[in-house]
């Protein structure tokens, strides 16, 4: 290999870099956040909810699933303005982000809530446990644990391809690395660095959701 | 034929094809073929592309044709790329090219250029309601830019730092951004302005102050003073009796500037 490696440049382009990581990390926080708590709400409603409400939220996880995520991003930044709705490329990166791992952990969830045992509910109900109480305790908690490496992997995901909204100049990694290599044409050693940093934080999230994890289920497990 | 003559006839005639075009007069050439052979682009609208009929149109094409009328000769277009419209007049394909070729020092050492016959430039563009005359007003506003661009690059460098500087990825990202109101200007070129003024839209781009302006030329043949001189006259009646404006406002939707 006759390659002549050059990272000259990081120092000069160091504020970008970081800029670039602190805003994936805010878009992946964020995302993940209100993106499991509205799969939680749908998976509820898809499982146990009101009978009219279900078809609704089908219809949106499947709208979802079945779209490519760039194609919902320009959707909501360029489609959105058109009918009075305009966001910032933020806003737009976040709401994007959250509607699709919306969409794709309420059926993970799902699978956990239907996964549970009748005879959890009623053994819930006949200690006396209000309907919410039952949900939390006896079906929400048990049924999260059962599917927290799935859930963990798809926020994963969402992270990874949360580079796609560097198409919409929101300055993320990806946006940071392509302007980089923009201005410098060192496009390996960019692509390399932000493939690192990528590495570095998809590892760090795996072990936070997994420290989560034991963290939201060590009661139970105690009890085992 | 005598020997001697024969020999006399064919040291000049080799004395001729050794010099090559510097002593032809292409004009001379042309009036006697009633022919111009004009080499045109076919793949970078609006200046060249094929038409619906299969045919070259453009604002380069229209050019050629009125070089072609004001000579009273029949125009031959020979559609080019831009990697081989300098070759093609170098070895006498073609007596003109008309294909968007903006001046610079390194071409102007192997051809010679007439008077600009077309406006190319980058520019800061926005609707009649935003204000920016110069790169200082634009402090505060957003500008939507494709990324690595020329006009990236120097806005870059002559913006304030307050200016929101919005890279996208390709020209129909940027030219998205500015329709739908994600950005209050564009920094871009004339053609692209063009681009979206052809589509009609709501926000007009007008042109707030250029950045970079590099107009096209007719380039042609070095030692051709007689051709040279000829083609300047045409575009500078053109350009007088309103025939190259009409030329701009159909293919770049714009008048011509004063000065380009």
């Amino acid at each position: 290999m006759t390659y002549s490696f050059d990272f000259s440049w990081i120092g000069e382009y160091l504020p970008v870099l970081l800029k670039g990581v602190g805003i994936t990390v805010e878009l992946i926080l964020v995302g993940a956040f209100f993106g499991v708590a509205l799969g939680t709400l749908c998976a509820w409603i898809r499982a146990l909810g009101p009978l009219w409400l279900r078809p609704v939220v089908g219809a949106y996880v499947e709208m979802i699933r079945n779209t490519p995520f760039l194609i919902q991003l320009f959707f909501i930044f360029f489609g959105l303005p058109s009918l009075g709705f305009r966001m910032s490329e933020l806003q737009a990166a976040n709401l994007a982000m959250i509607v699709n791992l919306g969409a794709y952990s309420c059926e993970i969830i799902r699978a956990g809530i239907q996964a549970t045992p009748r005879g959890q509910f009623e053994a819930g109900a006949s200690l006396a446990m209000s309907p919410i109480q039952t949900f939390w305790h006896v079906v929400l908690i048990p049924s999260l644990q059962r599917i927290w490496p799935a859930l963990s992997s798809q926020i994963v995901i969402v992270m990874l391809g949360s580079a796609a909204v560097s198409q919409i100049a929101a300055e993320d990694l990806t946006f940071a690395a392509n302007f980089i290599q923009s201005r410098n044409f060192r496009a390996f050693e960019a692509y390399l660095v932000s493939t690192v940093i990528y590495l570095f934080l998809a590892i760090v999230l795996r072990q936070l959701l997994r420290g989560a994890g034991a963290l939201l289920f060590a009661k139970r497990r105690a009890a085992q | 034929m005598k020997r001697r003559q024969f020999i006399a006839l064919a040291a000049s005639s080799f004395a001729l094809l050794a010099a090559g075009p510097a002593l032809a007069d292409a004009l001379a050439n042309i009036e006697s073929t009633k022919t111009i052979r004009v080499a045109v682009p076919q793949d970078f609208p609006p200046f060249g592309s094929v038409g619906s009929d299969m045919k070259p149109v453009g604002y380069d094409v229209d050019m050629a044709n009125l070089i072609g009328e004001k000579l009273g000769v029949k125009v031959e277009l020979v559609p080019v790329t831009s990697a081989n419209r300098i070759p093609y007049l170098q070895t006498n394909k073609v007596d003109l090219v008309i294909s968007s070729l903006g001046k610079n020092p390194d071409r102007e050492k192997v051809i010679d250029f007439t008077d600009a016959y077309a406006p190319f430039f980058n520019g800061v563009f926005g609707p009649d309601d935003v204000t920016a005359a110069k790169a200082e007003d634009l402090a505060g506003k957003s500008v939507g830019v494709t990324r690595g661009a020329v006009e990236d690059l120097e806005l870059t460098k002559i913006a304030p730092a307050t200016t929101d500087i919005k890279r996208y990825e390709d020209n129909n990202g940027t030219i998205s951004a500015f329709l739908s109101g994600q950005v209050d200007l564009v920094a871009t070129g004339n053609v692209v302005a063009a681009a979206i003024l052809a589509r009609n839209p709501p926000k007009k781009p007008e042109i707030k102050f250029l950045i970079k302006n590099s107009p096209c030329s007719i380039g042609l043949n070095k030692n051709e003073p007689a051709l040279l001189e000829k083609v300047n006259t045409i575009i500078a009646d053109a350009r007088k009796s309103g025939e190259l404006n009409a030329i701009a406002q159909k293919w770049l939707g714009a008048d011509l500037p004063a000065e380009f």
